[in-house]
């Protein structure tokens, strides 16, 4: 650490040539109040050599005035830099603290464990490569524990430190330690899919297992605090991503130089490479790479450069350069997730300024679809959303952007929201998908467009979605449908569960993540039959609201049609036509919809159907005259 | 594949943030006040903007009391780099001779330099203000936003700073109100040494050891820069190697004893030395929290 490197003595020169080069890890201490985030960072600091005597000194005496350890040294004093920090024993907001190892230079930001200053833990959290979890030993996993735990994974941290603290306080009992890591297991499960959790138990204070393994925890065979802190790797998932900038600055000096500088978001550009300016879709070619060093014969993501381009296309700042063989989205109106930061509640339907990249426009926020429970982190019921509250809900703005969903891309994203009254930032928002394409200008245009298509099919292209439980009779009303329509002289197409499962998607399951990637291969297929003109009819089970979302995004603006073909439970499993509830029912076939896997209703179908005392014949009717009165039929 | 070094990863922030300011607000200002911290920011606002120059010009608040060799090096830097500069000065506080030997540090410092810096943002109306503050220096500033606001009166509210995910700043103020921005604040004292090596950043002399007349003053080595300083205490005087670790007014600037000529000297001095950079300066050892009421005041 700070003065075990002799080479600091003996050949500066070759100590900083060494230390010139090391890597950077930031890192967060999160979880619930008092347990013993600033104390860590803290001992972090001490046991790095990062105080100096003078620093000390201060420590000591105010350790005795204020601190909470009697007459020894309260380590949190040396985070807690606020008057009202240290009078009242608390964290209020973030720290920013810096040390180095021989190995690596870390930043910290030490966040404050009170709900009252959540969007303080988030600051801290959004810019974060791994999370400290602390939980004191004692009083184990709290609402605040799940609350930061699920915040630190919503921003897209996927290294977890569980920090059992206050271990001093328990004994050392490795029975507490394992009831907590396990009950911490239950939960998470639910969090996030690649998670990655690593268990340590510590005494903050003692300095336990902080910087090398103890034996007061003798059981305990993973690493020291510090060794997991050097090792975890730093590799930027970003680099391998597709090449995005925001344009921050048009770089004009003289009317023969026009640059375009940003901080690249992610991928990797040279000098040759197509990019396209979004959201215009106008593509051109890197021309240089310049810096003030000269110029690059490649950047990465995370630097900060300016591109001029081959050709003069129109770009200003809030567009994005991207890789033109994998562009960014473009839409005006998107799912987002939310968290509420103001006091003043969300106004539904009020006009917020959202900053994205470097783009601001002007946002009108829907009510929320629904709020998240920190604790069970299921849905619940939300008017608009208070201070720290975290919901999901849609958005449009007034110009179309470029964007890549969150989970996809950080930088483009994530979002800001600022009342246009007090200038405050209000919430912090995460794109998770468009509810439609604003416009298809990055397609090849055809020549004979979908439009001609249609036309020349005398019908207006429809998708209709027949979602339901297996053997409500999907497919039963979707063929009948399809021979009335064919007797009216339509084009139309059946795209089947069971004969699209032998072909396209033999390689799939019925796990969640298969059933998913199902649903996309099939909603693609179904957008290319809609382009081609056809009335398409898909029936799949189709169990999550998600995936019918991104369906519905995919189609064309009122193309999509679903149709909730809604048999209960019980009477599909007493039809049972092909005997699988009996298997299900029997464990011999897993993830069975209804029985041994969700299956989430639609909340506004366009149509919903009544299977129990009518006929398919009927159903079909049904439908067949919404298709006319909306005017998919022609003329 | 190369991979960017955490000074690299500093730099990169750094111009984004520079860049964002230029962008976005009104009327910025970089604030120049000749030391290390600042060579390094001016460095940072040339790479952020070439081949053009910054679009913002140099403030400097002169208290009349810094050492004459920043001055020189100010106003030859600038012109070197092709940056207006502007000067400003309380003259009230000139008028009624303020200064640290007749008034003390505390007034002097609040007069020269806090309602100094008022009065010029005042003036020129900036609306953004760049500093080189970092958040190691104090445990305060650990606490500040990269953007953080000022009421109309320049006022800090540490407890109602605006959160700041990502690297999305919110740049919005009403009238009257203003922003410093600092562009250094995730870098450390041994991060800035080692980008002036790594980049060839020329800094004032006053950084490298030198023999120097030195007087002992509360407790403090200060130079002997000029003839301003009481002739019973200028008497004193001693020839000492010495060099400064921050730079400002030279009765408030404490001289270390040293021999480091060269960065890589001045480096390994500072790695092996037990005491933080802030305990030259006669100013922040008043009262402990006396960083943050400083700023809750108005001083930068
Ligand atoms: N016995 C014992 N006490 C500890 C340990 N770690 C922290 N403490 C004490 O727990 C109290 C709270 O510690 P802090 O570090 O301020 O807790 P925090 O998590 O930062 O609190 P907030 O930031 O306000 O949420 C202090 O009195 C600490 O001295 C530990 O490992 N063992
Ligand atoms: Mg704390």
């Amino acid at each position: 650490m700070r003065l075990t490197d002799d080479l600091i003595a003996t050949d500066i020169a070759a100590y900083l040539e060494k230390h010139e080069n090391k890597s950077l890890l930031r890192f967060i201490t999160c979880g619930s109040v008092d347990d013993g985030k600033s104390t860590l960072i803290g001992r972090l600091l001490y046991d790095s050599k990062m105080i100096f005597e003078d620093q000390l000194a201060s420590l000591e005496a105010d350790s005795k005035k204020v601190g909470t350890q009697g007459e020894n040294i309260d380590f949190a004093l040396l985070v807690d830099g606020l008057a009202a920090e240290r009078e009242q024993g608390i964290t209020i907001d973030v720290a920013y603290r810096f040390f180095a190892t021989d190995k690596r230079k870390f930043i910290v930001a030490d966040t404050p464990g009170h709900e009252q200053y959540t969007r303080n833990m988030a600051t801290g959290a959004s810019t974060a490569d791994v999370a400290i979890l602390m939980i004191d030993a004692r009083k184990g996993i709290l609402t605040q524990t799940r609350r930061h735990a699920f915040i630190t994974t919503l921003l897209g941290i996927r290294r977890l430190v569980l920090a059992v603290n206050k271990m001093d306080l328990v004994g050392y009992d490795e029975t507490v330690f394992n009831d907590i890591v396990d009950d911490f297991y239950t939960f998470a499960d639910e969090l996030a899919t690649d998670l990655e959790v690593q268990p340590i138990p510590m005494s903050a204070l003692a300095g336990i297992n902080i910087t090398s393994r103890s034996d007061e925890t003798g059981w305990y065979e993973g690493p020291a605090l510090m060794e997991y802190l050097e090792n975890v790797p730093v590799g930027d998932r970003r680099r391998n991503a597709a090449f995005r900038m925001p344009v921050q600055w048009v770089n004009r000096p003289n009317l023969d130089f026009r640059g375009f500088s940003g901080q690249i978001a992610s991928g990797t550009i040279r000098p040759g490479d197509k990019v396209k300016s979004m959201p215009s879709g106008k593509q051109s070619t890197i021309a240089r790479i310049v810096t003030a060093d000269g110029d690059l014969p490649e950047a990465i993501a995370g630097q900060s450069v300016t591109l001029t381009l081959a050709d003069e296309i129109d770009a200003s700042r809030g567009d994005a350069l991207v890789a033109a063989d994998d562009p960014a989205e473009v839409s005006d109106q998107f799912q987002v997730r939310i968290l509420w930061m103001s006091e003043a509640p969300l106004l539904p339907g009020r006009r917020y300024l959202l900053k994205i990249g470097a783009k601001t426009v002007t946002a009108t926020i829907n009510a929320p679809k629904y709020g998240i429970d920190v604790n069970t982190l299921s849905d619940m019921p939300a008017k608009t959303l208070e201070l720290n509250q975290i919901g999901v809900t849609t958005i449009s703005i007034d110009q179309p952007i470029a964007f890549d969903p969150y989970d996809v891309n950080r930088n483009m994203g994530g979002f800001i929201l600022i009342d246009r009254m007090s200038n405050d930032t209000v919430g912090l928002g995460l794109i998770d998908f468009a509810l439609r394409r604003a416009s298809n200008i990055h397609w090849q245009a055809m020549d004979v467009n979908r439009d001609a298509l249609a036309e020349q099919k005398a019908q207006r292209p429809a998708v209709l979605w027949f979602t339901g439980l297996s053997g409500s009779g999907k497919s039963t009303i979707a063929n009948a449908l399809q021979k009335r329509l064919f007797a009216l002289g339509k084009h139309t197409f059946n795209l089947d569960g069971d004969n699209v499962r032998h072909g396209l998607n033999r390689d799939l399951g019925f796990t969640d993540a298969d059933r998913v990637e199902n649903i996309r291969r099939v909603a693609n297929v179904a957008r290319l039959m809609s382009d081609a003109g056809l009335i398409t009819l898909v029936s799949f089970i189709s169990p999550f609201r998600s995936e019918r979302q991104m369906a519905r995004g995919l189609m064309a603006d009122g193309e999509f049609i679903e149709i909730h073909v809604d048999t209960p439970l019980e009477v599909a499993e007493t039809r049972d036509v092909k005997g699988l509830y009996k298997k299900a029912r029997a464990g011999e076939i897993k993830n069975f919809t209804g029985i041994s896997s969700p299956y989430e209703p639609p909340q506004n179908p366009e149509l919903r159907i009544d299977t129990v005392d009518r006929s398919p014949e009927d159903a079909a009717e049904e439908i067949l005259n919404y298709l006319r009165e909306n005017g998919f039929l022609g003329a | 594949m190369p991979q960017l070094t955490h000074l690299d990863r500093l730099e990169a922030e750094s111009l984004h943030i520079i860049r964002e300011v230029a962008a976005e607000c009104e009327n910025p200002v970089m604030l120049y006040s000749v030391g290390k911290d600042s060579a390094v920011m001016l460095h940072l606002a040339m790479k952020a903007f070439y081949p053009s120059r910054p679009p913002f010009p140099l403030m400097h608040v002169d208290t009349t009391w810094k050492f004459r060799e920043m001055i020189e090096f100010r106003d030859r830097k600038a012109a070197e780099m092709g940056m207006d500069l502007i000067v400003h000065i309380n003259e009230d506080g000139m008028k009624e001779g303020v200064g640290p030997f007749s008034h003390g540090s505390a007034v002097h410092t609040d007069v020269m330099k806090t309602q100094s810096l008022k009065q010029a943002l005042d003036k020129y109306k900036f609306t953004a203000a760049f500093g080189g503050a970092r958040r190691d220096e104090e445990k305060s500033r650990a606490k500040e936003r990269i953007f953080s606001f000022r009421s109309a009166e320049h006022r800090w509210d540490p407890k109602k700073q605006r959160p700041e995910p990502w690297n999305l700043y919110n740049t919005r103020i009403n009238q009257g109100e203003s922003i410093r921005v600092f562009p250094l604040s995730n870098w450390t004292e041994l991060d800035i040494w080692q980008y002036i090596r790594r980049e060839g950043i020329e800094i004032v002399p006053l950084y490298f050891a030198a023999e120097r007349p030195v007087v002992n003053w509360n407790g403090v080595d200060i130079m002997v820069d000029d003839d301003r300083m009481p002739e019973e205490l200028a008497k004193t005087a001693v020839m000492k190697s010495v060099r400064f670790r921050t730079l400002g007014c030279y009765p408030l600037t404490g001289a270390v004893e040293s021999t480091a000529a060269t960065l890589e000297e001045i480096i390994q001095e500072m790695l092996l030395t037990t005491t933080s950079e802030r305990q030259g300066r006669v100013i922040d050892v008043d009262q402990s929290a006396s960083m943050e009421k400083k700023k809750q005041e108005g001083y930068f």
